[in-house]
């Protein structure tokens, strides 16, 4: 997490959210987001990060904490006055309206003299690429030309902040990729802030700036996309972003960048994160690419086992082995040996290097280590 | 492949016969029958038929022949001996008043009787027969396809030339009427509107156990009789009932000035609010349940405040709902019958009670029939205006 050293705009400080009085679905976050930033918060469902969404926009109240943007605590401000964009999950668009009676109204509410409204409307559909489309309805459109709408209207009264409440959900896997680029151009080109919900984990990977991943209402990491998934903190990071091979084992010695965990097929040489501490537990995160077919010298994880499944997907082969404790450990090798040059239970030898293999401690480190375990 | 799949289409068809049968001949068999009796009248033509033939030749300017007398005593004779006469009378008497007890006083003067004038026994049993009027009446009775019964319902006439006139204003009874029972239903959809929409936008709104039991509230009513909640506005409304006693213990009015809620307009507009009510509210909230709240949500983040969100954006899309509710209850109350019979007094009576009038007591078939075609008319139209304006097909019922 570099300090670019620019600007907070919105900050999140010790906020807490209960419905019920018992069930906490947002507890105790801290979040700082930057002017400019794409800002992804990433989390299954009931993770809490809708909430968060929904609590800047002004819709719902924390329970506790506070929530600043551009430094004010915005706790009494009405939504309507927070002048945020927002985009919501199903568009929300006014079916009633056509496109152009849905772009103007927040310049309506506004008293924008009407001049420029036809101009700023102008504007918004160019800058989303649906210019023509004024007078169609809502219902008149497409899924993505709908989104389009959405998100134009959500800048046509030119906010410096979008919120975005699982945009892509509704569109199918074409279109989406498509809006990922269409929707990260927008905001380069405004330079506004985004903070934008989803539980897609590639969309996160792909769009943002950076990304907080929420699990059980608590931020787990905070990070660029690309630290996210070579240097996740947690076990819930390491197993949500991307493939990995997650298996648990006892810390036995640490050293400087490197440490020895006793797994049930030996000792595993890993990069310690974090607090460890020899006689702790720790999970053990390796990436399927990571692996590779051992050669002697080439890795300092050694191990043997057997195949005891394979797939063929054309470029690579996925195998399926028993190790270390994991009956799932999932390697990716390049096709470079030829299909049938190893059979469902052949002995492989595979091996990975120190850096690749993560070791996170588990104590002390979960909100909830007896939900994180069960779940 | 279409054969059998037609069969099966057949089959499923069948199955829909007995409701149809049923409804042939409970529904549009009757309604059938009494829109003919609206215009066809066949009794007097065919108890009467020669002196008609005979009459068919008459002037109109003068006091028929003595042949039309004669034939006219033969075929009263025959009528009172097959004891049919009354009958007759009384038809020819709607168009003429006091031919009834013409008829039956020369029909008893003439039982036994062989007069050398026909004419002259007639006059002297009843004077009447000297004048063109009578025969007039007679002539118009025998009419076997009319338009006498829609001239009556619209409150036309015709003078003594056939011309159709309006009757003189204090003879006016069924226009007025159907003004006052349009003017009504109208005032009674406007206030199950004013009433009813926050209730259904409460409903629709409310957490699910309260939106329950709410709803239960509305839908209570509809368990009851209408007797009995009608006969409750009674209690509730009469000189002695609960709301004068407490206005009276309440001092708002004196004990002499006791309110007059009952068995008049008051009383027909409030019980029948009452019991419309819930024909109001289910279609509408039917409609603001599918109303996502995100729409209002997405309102404010525009930067509206709530009232400007919800008349911009929540009613219209609420129209759909307060148009089906409001066209149900203005129907229903234009028809109303027992509500306005039971609490509406002399005042508050409806077309209906005038059409069930004629049909209980006058024994008028034909008017019954002509006014109730003409409701039926004002209805259709209305619906089609309402159509134009509102367009049915954006009209949901839930």
């Amino acid at each position: 997490m570099a300090d670019t050293g620019t600007e907070t705009h919105v900050e999140f400080r010790g906020v807490s959210k209960t419905y019920d009085g018992r069930t906490m679905v947002v507890r105790d976050l801290d979040l700082s987001v930057r002017k400019g930033e794409f800002f992804t918060l990433l989390g299954p469902s009931g993770s809490g990060k809708t909430t968060c969404l929904m609590m800047l926009a002004g819709f719902e109240a924390p329970t506790a904490g506070e929530i600043s943007i551009d430094g004010r605590p915005v706790q009494n401000v009405p939504p309507r006055k927070r002048g945020i964009g927002v985009v919501f999950q199903n568009y929300a668009l006014f079916p009633h309206m056509t496109v152009r009676r849905n772009l103007a109204f927040p310049l309506e509410v506004r008293g924008v003299p009407e001049d420029q409204q036809a101009e700023r409307i102008r504007r918004v559909l160019e800058i989303v690429r649906l210019e023509g489309f004024e007078a169609r309805r809502p219902s008149e459109l497409s899924g993505g030309q709908q989104q389009r709408v959405a998100i134009a209207r959500a800048l046509v009264f030119e906010p410096n902040l979008v919120l975005m409440d699982e945009p892509l959900g509704a569109l199918d896997r074409r279109l989406r990729e498509e809006m990922q680029f269409e929707i990260r151009r927008i905001q380069q080109d405004l330079g506004v802030t985004v903070v934008y919900v989803t539980h897609d984990q590639q969309e996160a990977m792909s769009m943002s700036s950076r990304v907080a991943v929420f699990h059980h209402g608590r931020v787990q990491q905070v990070a660029e996309p690309e630290v996210l998934y070579e240097e996740p903190e947690r076990e819930f990071v390491a197993g949500f972003i991307g493939d990995n091979n997650i298996f648990r084992g006892r810390i036995t010695s640490v050293g400087h960048g490197i440490c020895e965990v006793e797994t049930p097929d030996g000792i595993v040489k890993a990069f310690p994160v974090g607090e460890c501490r020899p006689g702790q537990d720790a999970v053990l995160a390796i990436r399927p690419e990571r692996v590779g077919l051992a050669k002697p010298g080439l890795f300092s994880n050694e191990f043997e086992a057997r195949v005891d499944g394979i797939l063929f997907i054309g470029d690579h082969l996925r195998l399926r082995l028993n190790l270390c404790g994991n009956s799932d450990f999932i390697v990716k090798i390049p096709n470079i040996v030829g299909h049938g040059a190893l059979l469902t239970g052949d002995r492989v030898s595979v091996g990975w290097a120190v850096t690749d293999c993560r070791a996170l401690p588990l104590d002390g480190l979960e909100g909830s280590p007896a939900a994180e375990l069960g779940s | 492949m279409a054969r059998p799949l037609s069969g099966a289409r057949l089959r499923a068809a069948a199955l829909t016969l007995p409701l149809l049968a049923f409804v042939a001949v409970t529904f549009i068999a009757p309604l059938g029958s009494m829109l003919v009796r609206s215009f066809y009248e066949p009794h007097v033509a065919d108890a009467l038929p020669r002196t008609l033939a005979a009459l068919r030749a008459w002037d109109g300017s003068s006091v028929p022949s003595e042949d039309t007398f004669r034939i006219l005593a033969t075929e009263l004779r025959l009528l009172d001996q097959e004891r049919k006469l009354g009958g007759v009378a009384t038809r020819i008497n709607r168009l003429e008043g006091g031919m009834r007890s013409a008829i039956m006083d020369t029909a008893r003067a003439l039982r036994n009787a062989e007069p050398d004038s026909w004419r002259e026994a007639f006059t002297a049993a009843y004077p009447a027969w000297g004048e063109e009027a009578a025969w007039r009446a007679v002539r118009r009775a025998g009419e076997r396809y009319t338009m006498r019964h829609y001239l009556n319902a619209l409150d036309l006439d015709r003078d003594p030339p056939g011309n159709i006139v309006a009757q003189s204003p204090e003879r006016r009874i069924y226009l007025p009427l159907l003004l006052r029972t349009l003017g009504v239903s109208l005032a009674i959809t406007v206030i199950c509107l004013i009433l009813g929409y926050p209730v259904a936008y409460l409903i629709a709104n409310a957490s699910p156990a309260r939106s329950n039991l709410l709803l239960l509230l509305v839908l209570v009513p509809f368990w009851t009789s209408l007797l009995v909640r009608t006969t409750s506005w009674i209690v509730l409304l009469q000189n002695q009932g609960v709301v004068n006693d407490l206005l009276v213990a309440a001092g708002v009015i004196g004990n002499d000035g006791r309110l007059a809620l009952v068995y008049n307009m008051v009383g027909t507009l409030v019980a029948m609010t009452q019991v419309l009510l819930p024909f109001m509210i289910l279609p509408m909230y039917a409609v603001m349940r599918s109303i996502s709240p995100t729409y209002l949500r997405a309102a404010s983040s525009l930067g509206a405040t709530f009232r400007q969100g919800f008349v911009r954006v929540y009613w219209p899309q609420s129209l759909p709902g307060v148009a089906a509710g409001s066209l149900l209850v203005f129907i229903l109350s234009i028809g109303y019958y027992i509500t306005p019979a039971l609490v509406g007094g002399r005042t508050g009576q409806l077309i209906s009670n005038m059409i069930a009038y004629h049909m209980q007591e006058s024994l008028n078939w034909g008017l019954a029939a002509a006014l109730g075609v003409i409701l039926m008319v004002t209805v259709m139209s209305l619906y089609l205006v309402y159509n134009r304006l509102v367009g049915i097909e954006r009209m949901r019922l839930s």
